[in-house]
């Protein structure tokens, strides 16, 4: 007598776990790569630090004082260099360059991902109108997007907060729905093609032939397929709202005497000579900081395009799969290997038992 | 040439978007920052605030009349006026800036194109090799702002090694701007670092898109039968790439909105003398005509560009020639 072992509590999941380990379902997963693992890790990371930063910073990020950093050798006058008061030393007028950076994260974070959201909604419910209902809706909306996408956006958001000022563009909620007003139009015009080549596959026609309203094939039949499409569009438009706040606080448009940002950061370092004196504690930890959050979205949408498209996985397989299968695997015209983790213990077997060992 | 006439079209529709949207900018925030500050400026010169009451159309008339006047002055090449920079026509400080911002970016995104897109090739062609192992990396240099790109090659470049000058767009005490070579030779010099600033911030997203798009073309039947066919391999590659390249140019547009901002934020860093270091001298003195001005004439310049990045599309895919 076979025993089924069936996951509890679970109606829908009463599938013989035996099956389902064979036929493992091919679910939007992330984490399967390390590209993927290391973005999610220093974005885990950043977002702790935007939590709890500002209350762990040591000093207020406005507060000036002496400079007390150890002194350079052969001199006894203190400096700003970083020291055990100053982690990672101080400004030209003694403010705390980690706590600056410290309370920069929340500022950056909260508005890049507002408008990250605002954004990838917008395009969402635009680009997936247009693709699925087409004809004069999809004209429209299409030239809206367009429109948008070829008028360059930071000289418009640098006009907007000129006209604003420095207090209400600093609202994170305002200078969140700009960027957003900004951002969404790329993510339209990819999700308004992948609806459309949605609306003609079976399955849509499926549903639209048996009676279902247009709202319900959208969310039920074309959204679900969209997810990784959506997730990549939202990735995509963080990262740009990452790079146009600290560009605006660069500026002096945002956060000028309101709060800190990263780019206020280096744009008071850079307006006080900070590279010629040799200052580099002030700039390079901001600069790395906005680098690295962008990296770690950008190795998530790694993953996510990797999931969308298998091909473009670096394609060796890297140094486990190529100890499992005994050689190293290479693309070739016309073959791509894309390897399943499960499928290395088979292939193994399989390889084995070709050449005539011993299983 | 039906295709050439909508997308004339469209741009021309972007265009009357961008002038109505250069039009509502000032006009959108609550408590009129303009007229505060025509009623702050006792001192400016009469004419001056004369011209900025008609820009602006005071408080006496519709929101109508003035769009329409708004309209008129434009067509006359009519900017109003710079209060910051002593009551020069804006359309004056435009010109005499804008070349420098179009010569840089021009040449550092053709540049930038070029060598991402030969790189992308390469790193798709030899799959598994180290090119493909570099993506990562080049994500990071992408995800630094130009700004701060900019930041670590004075560091190193024009601090560290005195190679290359660090602040402006040529020597004035050696050269004088023209058409002579001396001048030439002084604004390559000046131009390099904020040139590689633009190229390789922006090379790393040239790179992977040409990377991903080669990767799925060269697995088409018709790169394998080319291949199967025993063409020569630059022959092959050269099939596949000229397949793979389109998308690379009609994503264009996005690219060149990003090129633009970051260059804006390349030349603050240098002070170079473009366009976007004019910016950010009027959003300081809060000199709004100026503001309006540029924003407006950076957008026409790059709807003129995608245009041309239009054309090209046109000449390398035979079937959009086909459809008309």
């Amino acid at each position: 007598m076979a025993i089924v072992e069936v996951t509890p509590g679970d109606a829908a999941g009463a599938i013989p776990l035996a099956t389902a380990a064979h036929r493992p379902k091919r679910r939007f997963r992330l984490g399967h790569s390390k590209k993927t693992i290391v973005g999610l890790v220093l974005l885990g990371c950043f977002l702790v630090l935007a939590i709890i930063g500002p209350i762990i910073a040591p000093y207020s990020p406005t507060a000036i004082g002496p400079l007390v950093g150890p002194p350079r050798s052969g001199s006894t006058i203190a400096t700003q260099l970083p020291g055990a008061h100053h982690w990672l030393g101080q400004t030209n007028i003694g403010g705390d360059v980690f706590s600056q950076l410290l309370s920069g994260t929340r500022p950056t974070i909260l508005v890049s991902f507002l408008a990250g959201a605002i954004a990838t909604l917008l395009s969402v419910v635009i680009g997936i109108t247009a693709g699925y209902i087409g004809g004069v809706v999809d004209e429209t909306l299409s030239v809206i997007a367009n429109v948008f996408l070829v008028i360059p956006a930071l000289p418009l958001l640098i006009a907007v907060g000129a006209f604003l000022g420095p207090i209400r563009s600093s609202n994170p909620l305002i200078i969140g729905v700009i960027i957003a007003l900004t951002g969404w139009a790329w993510g339209a015009r990819v999700l308004r093609a992948q609806a459309m080549s949605m609306r003609s596959r079976d399955f849509v026609e499926a549903a639209r032939v048996s009676g279902e309203s247009a709202w319900r094939v959208i969310m039920t039949e074309i959204m679900p397929n969209l997810t990784p499409v959506i997730a990549s569009s939202f990735l995509f438009t963080t990262l740009y709202a990452i790079g146009t706040y600290v560009g605006l606080g660069f500026l002096t448009v945002v956060g000028a005497g309101v709060d800190y940002n990263w780019g206020t950061m280096l744009f008071d370092a850079t307006s006080s000579s900070a590279v010629e004196s040799g200052f580099w504690w002030w700039y390079i930890p901001p600069g790395i900081a906005i680098a690295l959050l962008g990296t770690s979205l950008a190795l998530i949408n790694f993953g996510i395009d990797e999931f969308i498209n298998p091909r473009l996985r670096i394609a060796t397989g890297g140094r486990k799969m190529r100890k499992n299968l005994g050689f190293k695997l290479r693309p070739q015209l016309g073959f791509t290997p894309v390897v399943r983790e499960h499928s290395i213990e088979a292939g193994r077997h399989a390889l084995r038992a070709g050449l005539g060992e011993a299983p | 040439m039906r295709l050439f006439a909508r997308r004339i079209g469209f741009y021309l529709v972007a265009a009357v978007a961008a002038i109505t949207l250069d039009f509502f900018i000032p006009r959108m925030v609550p408590g009129d920052p303009v007229l505060a500050e025509l009623a702050g400026m006792k001192s400016a010169p009469p004419q001056a605030l004369a011209a900025l009451e008609l820009q602006y159309g005071g408080t006496h008339q519709s929101l109508l009349q003035q769009y329409l006047h708004f309209w008129n002055m434009l067509l006359h090449g009519d900017l109003g006026y710079s209060l910051s920079l002593g009551n020069v026509p804006v359309t004056h400080i435009i010109a005499q800036h804008m070349w420098w911002t179009v010569v840089l970016v021009g040449m550092s995104t053709v540049i930038s194109f070029v060598v991402g897109t030969t790189i992308g090739t390469l790193a798709a062609w030899k799959r598994g090799s180290w090119l493909e192992g570099l993506l990562p990396i080049t994500t990071f240099i992408q995800a630094m702002p130009y700004f701060f790109m900019a930041t670590l090659l004075v560091l190193v470049f024009s601090v560290r090694f005195k190679f290359f000058p660090s602040v402006g767009g040529y020597d004035f005490t050696k050269s004088s701007i023209g058409v002579n070579w001396k001048f030439i030779k002084d604004a390559i010099y000046h131009g390099i670092l904020p040139s590689l600033t633009i190229v390789l911030a922006s090379l790393a997203g040239w790179i992977i898109g040409m990377r991903n798009m080669m990767v799925t073309v060269r697995d088409e039947d018709y790169v394998l039968l080319a291949e199967a066919a025993g063409l020569p391999k630059h022959r092959v590659i050269w099939y596949a790439v000229r397949n793979a390249v389109l998308p690379q140019v009609s994503s264009f547009a996005l690219a060149l909105s990003f090129v633009v901002g970051g260059s804006l934020l390349t030349e603050i860093v240098f002070s170079y003398p473009g366009i976007g270091f004019t910016l950010l001298a009027a959003v300081k003195s809060l000199d709004y005509s100026l503001v309006q001005g540029i924003f407006l004439v950076i957008t026409l310049v790059v709807l003129a560009a995608n245009f041309l990045a239009d054309i090209v599309y046109v000449a390398l895919d035979p079937r959009t020639r086909q459809e008309a």
